[in-house]
């Protein structure tokens, strides 16, 4: 991800092993989650993962669009991850790109994978996921935003799904980066994981890793997920467990 | 479908209020929803705002590249309006390229910007013919619970009333600075429920609307822009009515547009 002018790498771990904005390595940016923000969706969920914003909504089960992608015997799942036109340093030209139609597949079919799709066949579960302001985990952050969002929807689900990237920082593995180290790092590792089962459904790679690097990175993620999983049931929970207030955004 | 029932149930009670002066969510015919714009929403945005009526949210942002003036304008900067009506804010809407109702927000907007002259275009050119700034206004509906027009107008001005122009990020001056907005058009729309015309529908009054008026004001007392829309009519009398409506809305909505940021 380019921006404007010449570029230096600037110091991603301090001697005292911190990172530039004062997290170790194996923590989280600050995370906030709020469960039903809008009101014409069937279930909402905005999520503030240290600088990215993301806006996610259900719709149904409804009514498939388009038609021949109705299945007799269960629900298809569509997601659609767009990002604002404002949401990058440049300026992203509004549309269907090939990145957003990958991300879109493989969220997709990591909720194919925990949704009880069979109770509602010849319907269609519409996931949309809004990346508002991006700064580097946006397909992770958009998957969490959906998967409370589906929850909030009631749509019935094995488990939530919790996510998280992984990558290197100045050759060292890191939780969750931020842009500045996503744009210099060494590797890029989102997971999705199914807490009850301990399984991943999402998984993609990118960049230089040892055997034992990914094994390091596969169990940093999962211990992120697992913490990641409480803020999701606690906004759930918040959403629930007071009255409704209807707060926008 | 029993969709079609509601909806016609919900029409003829919607005009059978109107008829006594009276609306679903128990505002006055002449009534905004509640107002608030939150600028600087979004900080990749050059400048943004999140403009909210009642249960209907807008965001804006703008962005600001260096390109080239249009052969016929060299001496004129380029201003590009866009809204995305996503199908994350309506059932209504649907993926795909964008269709006719989310054109028609994108260019009564702009119109709106566009004529009120929100800024001055020359002021964005660096050298004539050869490079000027493009501004960008970006809007995104996020939650659709009717009346967009002016929700989007709100958040563009709003946003632009914010803005920055990045001159030092794009190595074309020394430091960045505010983008200089001259005028303040406000869009203010109305339906036509029966004999009533009501300020600032909802997605349940645009459906039971018997023709939708929309008039742009500015702060020098100049109409900007207008468009009448949806299926209806109305009489000369209805829109120099509507018309002086307007400046008593556009300017509390310009207020708020212009508040400083929280």
């Amino acid at each position: 991800m380019g921006s404007v002018g010449a570029k230096e790498v600037p110091v991603l771990l301090s001697p005292e092993g911190l990172r530039i904005d004062g997290r170790r390595l194996d923590e989280l940016r600050p995370i906030k989650i709020e469960a039903g923000p809008l009101h014409q969706a069937d279930g909402s969920a905005f999520v503030e993962w240290g600088a990215n914003k993301v806006m996610a909504a259900v719709y149904g089960p409804r009514e498939v669009h388009p038609r021949h992608l109705q299945q007799n015997n269960k629900a298809v799942i569509q997601c659609k991850y767009n990002m604002a036109a404002f949401s990058v340093d440049e300026r992203k030209r509004p549309g269907l790109d090939r990145r957003s139609q990958e991300i879109s597949k493989v969220i997709a079919e990591a909720f194919e994978s925990v949704v009880f799709a069979e109770e509602f066949p010849r319907t269609s579960i519409d996931v949309y996921i809004e990346v508002l302001q991006a700064n580097a985990g946006t397909r992770c952050a958009g998957l969490v935003a959906a998967s409370v969002a589906l929850a909030d929807a009631g749509i019935p689900m094995v488990d939530l799904l919790p996510a998280v990237a992984v990558g290197k920082v100045a050759g060292r593995i890191a939780l969750d980066l931020k842009k500045e180290e996503d744009n210099f790092g060494e590797a890029d590792l989102p997971m999705a994981l199914v807490p009850q089962s301990g399984r991943l459904v999402l998984l993609q790679m990118e960049g230089h890793m040892t055997p034992e690097e990914l094994s390091q990175s596969l169990d940093l993620g999962v211990r992120g997920c697992r913490d990641i999983y409480e803020k999701m049931k606690a906004a759930l929970r918040a959403r629930y467990s007071a009255p409704s207030s209807g707060g926008a955004a | 479908m029993s969709e079609g029932v509601a909806t016609e149930i919900l029409t003829t009670h919607i005009l059978d209020l109107a008829a006594d002066g009276k609306r679903l969510d128990g505002r006055g015919p002449d009534e905004y929803r509640p107002v608030s714009v939150e600028p600087g929403f979004v900080v990749t945005a050059d400048g943004s705002a999140l403009a909210r009526l009642g249960d209907t949210a807008v965001l804006a942002g703008i962005k600001l590249e260096p390109g080239k003036p249009f052969p016929d304008t060299p001496n004129a900067g380029v201003l590009t309006t866009n809204a995305e009506l996503i199908p994350l804010s309506s059932p209504v809407f649907e993926p795909g390229p964008p269709q006719p109702g989310a054109i028609e927000v994108s260019r009564v907007v702009d119109r709106a910007i566009r004529a009120a002259e929100t800024i001055d275009l020359t002021r964005l050119v660096v050298t004539p013919g050869e490079k000027t700034w493009v501004c960008y206004v970006d809007m995104h509906v996020l939650d659709h619970g009717g009346n967009l027009i002016d929700a989007a107008s709100l958040a563009a001005l709003t946003a632009l009333t914010h803005a920055t122009v990045p001159a030092k990020r794009f190595e074309v001056g020394e430091s960045d600075y505010p983008l200089d907005v001259q005028h303040f058009p406000v869009e203010c729309t109305y339906v036509r429920l029966g004999d009533t015309i009501v300020v600032d529908p909802t997605f349940d009054e645009e459906g039971a609307a018997q023709g939708r008026l929309t008039v742009a004001t500015d702060e020098t007392g100049r109409v900007v822009a207008m468009q009448k829309g949806l299926v209806g009519a109305f009489s000369p009398d209805d829109v120099k009515e509507v018309v002086r409506r307007s400046f008593a809305h556009g300017d509390r909505l310009r207020a708020i547009a212009r508040g400083s940021p929280a």
